[in-house]
């Protein structure tokens, strides 16, 4: 009992430490992809530091809020992670909250960040918080739908039990199941304001989401924000892996078992990662207004993924 | 203190309030002081009644020696009118402490209203509230409920000088008496079964389905109107704003509520047997508003009309769970019956909280700078900052956002509308999925609402004078605010604590054991099972606390400096407040998604340089977003009767001899019919 919350507290602390790598692993193959000169796979760990010994600059009336979200975001996007099963099942911290409180715990991040946008009163924070709110609007019901059809296949909305029942039940071809990962790709993608929604390495402040809201964020509170969406993302390919194919996740605790499990998630991330480099170098980023057709046709994919399920695989 | 002696104290200091308000005009502290004082000794008696029948099994009659002389007035306290009497009693409670420091305008304004009609209408509404919860008989509840809808009338109109409160009043006067009729039809086919009022006969009638429905129907829609579902909901925005501020907190906040206790009453204890039918009628039409209510919110910049509308989003969720308890209870399944009705109590209690918390804290901002246009606003938490903290509290648990209050009841819905797959029928096991995605996407955009409204009010620079120079509310003000704001904490922490009182009520109307919602220790709240799903509200909230306090320390001990700068201003030199994004800016993305949802009049008046027509020299856009239910259901329906109301008009000539001349023929009429 002890050693399985011990062991949850250590897996949450890998998703803290691991995903700047996850970055640094995405990074370096987009810039080999784009014949780029690629920086090492440790350069995030770098900024980070760099950040955090960096003296902190407020803007003259940014208010106790703005001091305050980083640390909301921060510890809601570990709280969200720690209930993810990553290398192991039978999590317990995954029986505090379900997939439908992760999808809260997100929530409560974007409220502050969008927030936050806003408290200093510059235009391109509002444009930030504005444009966020409507991907987040949009972004969330489908998160949510991909989550209701897994749990009512697997009759739990409990995640380490969600995944558990995938594994049980082996390379089964459910045609739900298909449409909610494909609709947990697109806004995965969204909501982690990647390529064609977002472009995380932009320099014009007019084409930004993300970076526009927390454009006045320095120090240690911008280090704090980015270590967060760099858990959001492997949050997101986490549960795209684990839950639609957790082969390899170690079922108990054993040394053996969790060696496999560690080796096959990272294989696993190694590869999403892969995906989503060639997604970002084909795709071009979308104007604003074609975000929303693009997040629609994800949230028809989820319903469509949520039908099936209770029309053609419940029997009836 | 008996649980009746208390609900009989908390009656007459209701009434004993309005009494003493009647004095107010000659002598204003009555109002400030008496008036205010003995509505919160009924508060705090109405919910030591309604709490301590909380419990299974309770149920307490009285009889008033007051009505018709073979028609003695039946009260009768259960655990469903403990509930809402509690419910209505707390909010009582936190609008005598808000109301003292708030009237104080009233009291010295240049051209004052009066202050007798003020005090003695709130209280005579309030007395209304707990006698309908209290009614055990049609009579009773009906005489009750007039009094509720009429003082509140006189509340609506209390600024009678503008002409569009005179409107409105009128407005919501009439629909609450359209919904009175319909919900008197659906008491006259009850007694017309049982042969009498008394709600006692009521349950033992026995109904034929058809008869059943269409009281069910009339019901549904009479008290749905007084809800404020969509489409019949377009009074509410209108009347709800323009009352004073702690009025609008207790008709957003519990009159509503008032009007889904008669529902549940209605059909869960009178009706008899449950037909999943109306479920799903109740479903689809509370998705509906669910998701209507909060788009139009989202579009409103007056603060008061926004959280009116996303008064009709919270009717709509709580529609929703009452729904799928009817369905589940309907086709058999007790156990997700029961759990649907503890979600929507749960989201009963929660929607009282956080609507009246927000409600006060829009007041305390008209109050300290007469405002009620967001665009107006902006960096108010410099100047109220404790306004500003309630505030967010409100907002984070308006938006369903863990772990406060609004997230409990949403989970609980999701949850069991999840179970969807064990129903036997295919149109069911389609339909809950798609209502499902509804209220997701209602959730989410409320989040959107609320960023929307405290972001814009509180955060930013001032946009305008009175803004710039608003100051802190009185203490009463902060401390009603405080008390609501500690609630959505409280209660949304401590879920199993709160489903543990209320699990009296399903138990009483579904006659089921404890669904077993609530898990062994007070930490984990495991509805249907624990492999199926379990929430910890009491664990996240500590580990979220744990967490940023563990990252600040760590962070802090550094020795990193933190110095105010200029923001960024692309090198242009100052920001100014004309800079930021405006509350119609804010919400044009979504405005524009949703396009069709409402009758949208855009306008953009573009000047151009005069010398070089390429350059823009002056932009101005204005917008319009109108409530889609006037054009296409009010106006419709209004011209209607207008034009009947003429026709019927020709016979009147205005000479006397045509009147003689029907009443004749009337007698005659009469008489061969007798014979």
């Amino acid at each position: 009992m002890i050693e399985a919350w011990l062991f949850a507290l250590l897996q949450t602390l890998l998703f803290v430490a691991g995903a700047p790598l996850l970055l640094g692993w995405i990074k370096r193959v987009k810039c080999h992809m784009q014949n780029r000169a690629a920086p090492t796979l440790f350069q995030p760990y770098r900024d980070i530091g760099k950040l955090l010994r960096k003296h902190t600059v407020l803007a003259e009336n940014a208010s106790w809020l703005f001091r305050a979200t980083p640390y909301v975001v921060f510890s809601a996007t570990i709280l969200a992670a720690s209930i993810v099963p990553l290398i192991a099942l039978e999590l317990p911290t995954a029986a505090i909250a379900d997939a439908i409180v992760m999808v809260g715990f997100l929530a409560l991040a974007r409220f502050f960040l969008a927030l936050a946008g806003l408290d200093i009163g510059t235009a391109f924070g509002g444009m930030g918080s504005s444009r966020e709110m409507m991907i987040g609007a949009l972004a969330e019901p489908v998160l949510l739908m991909t989550v209701f059809t897994v749990s009512m296949s697997a009759s739990t909305t409990n995640l380490s039990e969600a995944m558990g029942f995938t594994l049980s039940s082996g390379l089964v071809l459910r045609p739900s199941f298909l449409f909610a990962a494909f609709a947990l790709m697109l806004v995965a993608v969204a909501e982690t304001g990647r390529v064609p929604i977002d472009n995380p390495a932009t320099h014009l402040e007019l084409t930004m989401v993300h970076e526009a809201m927390i454009l006045e964020y320095t120090g240690r509170h911008l280090a704090l924000i980015e270590w967060a969406s760099q858990i959001k993302v492997m949050v997101y390919m986490t549960l795209i892996a684990n839950l639609f194919l957790p082969i390899g996740i170690a079922t108990d605790f054993t040394a053996p078992e969790l060696l496999k499990g560690a080796v096959a998630i990272a294989a696993k991330l190694a590869l999403l990662g892969v995906v989503l480099v060639v997604w970002e170098t084909v795709m071009a980023k979308m104007r604003v207004f074609r975000v929303p057709p693009y997040l629609g046709f994800a949230f028809l994919l989820s319903l469509l993924g949520a039908l099936t399920h209770v029309v053609l695989e419940t029997g009836g | 203190l008996s649980p009746i002696a208390a609900a009989y104290l908390a009656l007459a200091s209701a009434l004993a309030s309005a009494i003493v308000s009647l004095a107010a005009d000659r002598f204003p502290f009555l109002l400030r002081f008496a008036s205010f004082a003995l509505l919160g000794v009924s508060g705090v008696a109405a919910v030591v009644a309604g709490v301590s029948v909380l419990v299974p099994g309770i149920q307490l009659s009285a009889e008033l020696p007051l009505g018709l002389p073979w028609l003695q007035w039946h009260l009768r306290l259960d655990a469903l009118s403990g509930f809402f009497l509690a419910v209505v009693g707390l909010l009582v409670f936190t609008a005598a402490l808000y109301g003292p420091g708030y009237v104080r305008s009233y009291v010295h304004a240049r051209n004052r209203q009066s202050l007798a009609a003020l005090g003695t209408f709130t209280g005579l509404f309030i007395l209304g509230m707990f006698l309908v919860v209290l009614a055990d008989d049609a009579f009773v509840f009906m005489v009750a409920w007039e009094l509720m809808s009429v003082a509140s009338y006189f509340l609506v109109a209390h600024q009678h000088q503008h002409a569009a409160n005179r409107r409105a009043a009128f407005l919501y006067l009439l629909m609450a008496h359209v919904a009175g009729i319909a919900i008197l039809l659906g008491f006259s086919v009850l007694a017309g079964f049982g042969g009498d009022f008394a709600f006692a006969r009521m349950r033992a009638a026995e109904l034929s389905p058809t008869w059943a429905s269409i009281a069910f129907a009339l019901a549904f829609f009479g008290f749905g109107m007084k809800a404020g579902m969509v489409p019949v909901h377009a009074w509410l925005p209108e009347a709800h704003p323009v009352a004073p501020s702690h009025i609008s907190a207790l008709m957003s906040g519990v009159m509503l509520k008032v009007a889904l206790y008669g529902l549940i009453r209605f059909v869960y204890d009178l009706l008899g047997e449950l037909h999943w039918e109306w479920g799903l009628a109740m479903l689809l039409i509370g998705a509906t508003s669910a998701l209507l209510g909060v788009l139009y919110a989202l579009v409103r910049n007056n603060l008061k009309r926004l959280l009116a509308y996303s008064s009709i989003e919270n009717v709509g969720i709580i529609l929703s769970a009452l729904g799928l308890s009817v369905i589940f209870t309907g086709t058999g399944h007790t156990a997700l019956g029961v759990l649907g009705l503890i979600a929507a109590l749960y989201h009963i209690l929660g929607h009282a909280l956080f609507k009246g918390l927000l409600f006060f804290g829009a007041g305390a901002i008209a109050h300290s700078s007469h405002e009620y246009d967001l665009n107006n606003m902006g960096g108010l938490i410099r100047r109220m900052p404790q306004t500003a903290l309630f505030m967010l509290i409100g907002s984070l648990a308006i938006a369903g956002v863990p772990p406060l209050t609004g997230f409990v009841s949403e989970w609980l819905t999701f949850q069991v509308a999840l179970q969807a797959p064990r129903l036997e029928s295919g149109v069911l096991r389609a339909l809950i999925p798609v209502t499902a995605a509804m209220l997701a996407l209602a959730a989410a955009l409320a989040a959107a609402t609320f960023v929307k409204v405290f972001g814009i009010a509180f955060l930013g620079q001032p946009r305008t004078r009175q803004a710039r120079h608003a100051h802190e509310v009185d203490l009463g003000m902060r401390a009603a605010m405080g008390l609501l704001a500690l609630g959505c904490v409280l209660f949304g922490v401590l879920q199993n604590v709160v489903i543990g009182a209320i699990d009296s009520v399903p138990q009483m109307l579904i006659s089921q054991a404890p669904a077993g919602a609530a898990g062994q220790s007070f930490l984990w709240l495991t509805p249907i099972s624990s492999k199926v799903a379990s929430y910890s509200a009491p664990l996240v909230f500590v580990a979220i606390l744990a967490i940023a306090g563990l990252s600040f320390l760590f962070l802090h001990t550094r020795r990193t400096t933190t110095r105010r700068g200029y923001p960024w201003e692309c090198g242009y030199g100052q920001v100014n407040a004309r800079m930021q994004y405006t509350a119609t800016a804010f919400s044009q993305p979504i405005q524009r998604i949703f396009a069709p949802v409402w009758d949208l009049k855009e306008d953009i008046d573009e000047k151009r340089h005069p010398s070089q027509p390429q350059i823009v020299a002056s932009i101005r856009y204005q917008v319009q977003a109108n409530d889609k239910s006037w054009t296409r259901l009010y106006e419709p329906i209004g011209t209607l009767v207008l034009a009947g109301a003429r026709r019927i008009g020709l016979i009147q000539t205005g000479s006397i001899h045509t009147y003689l001349a029907y009443s004749f023929f009337t007698l005659l009429f009469l008489l061969w019919v007798v014979t």
